[in-house]
């Protein structure tokens, strides 16, 4: 069972949360090429280790979040609001 | 003595104490160079090596693999072997593969233990009975056995299910495929690696591929490298499963899938009770009962991005309570074991065959919780492609292309649970 630091709530069970996949990269401009709007809309990195996602606290404060978590030891690595994450993501 | 299995040669290898058994596959040294290196040792690295030696002659070919041969998720997997898909495309290829199924135990010269018992998806409402019946059509357009059933012969195929009473969703008919079964999963990984072998086919095991070299003008692959020394190769297969998107990694391309956490699970062994693979998207489960009386049980994948081969509690508990309410009567089993496999989806849960943006790189990959039943069709058809350079006229559809061209082919709908 993951357990995830809510910077509202507190320490949570997983199971009031629902994964919304990877962070997305910055959204290509409209005239990017095809092979960049394929891999905008499809492709992942999909890393076997730390990955940046978001999650939402969907039976919770029902924020998005961005939480940094390794997908091999299932660690989170940190947890902030996905407002104060944008911008600030390495 | 003859190498061949038969009733004979148990009978003789009997009389000296089953000692003089040769070894099914060699465990040579890795030479530098073959013509294809095939990267993961599961049914589908297997299944082709053998399609490569047998149907295209290539001399030298490799499997490496990175632990022990089936290791991986055809070691782990629940072994539905079915072919009730949607799509043309798909129906076209996998009922290939469970053709292909039928007659590989001759074929291999190996008992995969095929079973025919009959696959029954319960529908819980009008509009899945709905849904069942176009798939059903579609199915019965490209030639699969797939059938209707009402919720009395439902019932009468699994007299165990939930009555319906009291049930929040009740059972109001199904669909069945009477050639689907189940198969000994190990057997499959043996006897491809058996064959492979006699056909010359190096199977190399606790050898990972750490690293792929690219020429630096035509950024083809020439070697892979490995934890057991560099290895030169004309071309590769990858068919890693959920390991896709690190081995695109080492050979500098990105890949539309996400890898998570499937799980699986057996119970104590029980007098037989249940002859049929039994299944239901609504409550996300599905179960056989396996020849040593246990219960495979199986279900919907962790619902995050995991390379963890474990799973979590929550996905496991939602199995179990799905299981309960399709048959109340397993409420006491108690489940023996627990394990979980690292599948890989691409968004439309089909599978991504064929070329790679890479010269001389092939993929198989993208199978998530389903490649089990498609690993005859797979070797088959990806060993054609790689010994040509052009992809099978079954994989077309299952391009990496189609995402550039938006041309997916969507199962994820039509299928509604792994297996
Ligand atoms: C719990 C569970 C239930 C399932 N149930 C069903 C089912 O009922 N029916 C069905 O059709 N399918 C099912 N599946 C899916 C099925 O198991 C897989 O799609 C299929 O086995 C994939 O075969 P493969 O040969 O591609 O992969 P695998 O069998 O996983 O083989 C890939 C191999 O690659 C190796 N590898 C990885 N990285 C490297 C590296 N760097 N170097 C060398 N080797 C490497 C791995 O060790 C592994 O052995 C299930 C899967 C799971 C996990
Ligand atoms: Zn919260």
């Amino acid at each position: 069972m993951l357990s995830i630091d809510c910077p509202h709530c507190g320490q949570r069970d997983e199971t009031e949360f629902v994964c919304g996949g990877e962070a997305p990269t910055g959204r290509p401009p409209p005239d990017a090429s095809d092979d960049i709007w394929t891999d905008y809309l499809f492709g992942n990195a999909n890393p076997r280790g730390p990955v940046h996602e978001r999650w939402l606290h969907a039976f919770g404060c029902r924020r998005w979040l961005a939480v940094e978590r390794d997908t091999v030891t299932h660690r989170i690595l940190s947890v902030r609001d996905f407002a104060d994450a944008i911008g600030h993501r390495p | 003595m003859s190498r061949r299995y038969s009733a004979l040669a148990l009978f003789r290898n009997s009389l000296t104490g089953n000692r003089d058994w040769d070894p099914v596959w060699r465990s040579p040294e890795p030479k530098p160079r073959y013509d294809v290196v095939i990267i993961g040792g599961g049914g589908h690295g297997l299944a082709t090596a053998y399609h490569l030696a047998r149907d295209f002659g290539v001399p030298r070919v490799a499997v490496l693999e990175k632990g022990w041969i089936g290791g991986g998720n055809t070691g782990r997997n629940t072994t539905i072997v079915r072919s009730d898909y949607y799509y043309p495309a798909s129906t076209a290829f996998f009922d290939r593969s469970v053709t292909l199924y039928e007659r590989l135990s001759r074929e291999l010269n190996f008992n995969i233990m095929f079973s025919q018992r009959g696959m029954l998806t319960v529908a819980h409402s009008r509009a899945e009975l709905d849904w069942q019946r176009r798939l059903v059509n579609a199915a019965q357009l490209a030639g699969v056995d797939l059938e209707t059933v009402t919720a009395a012969e439902a019932r009468r195929l699994c007299p165990i299910l939930n009555d319906s009473s009291g049930m929040r969703h009740p059972i109001v008919g199904g669909m069945l495929q009477r050639r689907a079964g189940t198969v000994r999963h190990d057997a499959v990984v043996w006897g491809y690696a058996r064959a492979a072998d006699r056909l010359g086919v190096d199977i190399v095991q606790n050898c990972e591929v750490t690293g792929i070299d690219r020429d630096a003008v035509s950024g083809a692959v020439t070697s892979v490298r490995t934890s057991r020394g560099v290895i030169g190769c004309g071309k590769v297969g990858v068919a890693v499963a959920g390991h896709s998107s690190v081995l695109a990694d080492m050979a500098g391309f990105r890949l539309p899938l996400r890898s998570f956490s499937l799980q699986a699970f057996v119970s104590e062994p029980l007098k037989p009770v249940l002859d049929i693979v039994v299944s239901s998207a609504v409550l996300g489960v599905y179960a056989s009962q396996s020849d040593k009386g246990g219960l495979v049980v199986g279900g919907n994948a962790d619902p995050y991005a995991s390379y963890a081969q474990r799973g979590n509690m929550p996905a496991a508990e939602a199995v179990a309570a799905g299981l309960v309410e399709l048959i109340p009567a397993f409420s006491r089993v108690r489940l023996l074991r627990q394990w979980a496999g690292i599948v890989d989806y691409a968004h439309d849960s089909s599978p991504i065959l064929g070329l790679s943006p890479v010269p001389n790189l092939y993929l198989n990959c993208g199978w998530g919780g389903g490649g089990f039943k498609a690993i005859p069709a797979g070797g088959e058809t990806f060993a054609h492609t790689i010994a040509t350079g052009e992809p099978h006229p079954l994989i077309r559809a299952f391009s990496l292309d189609r995402f550039r061209s938006l041309a997916l082919v969507d199962e994820a709908a039509a299928a509604g649970i792994e297996h």
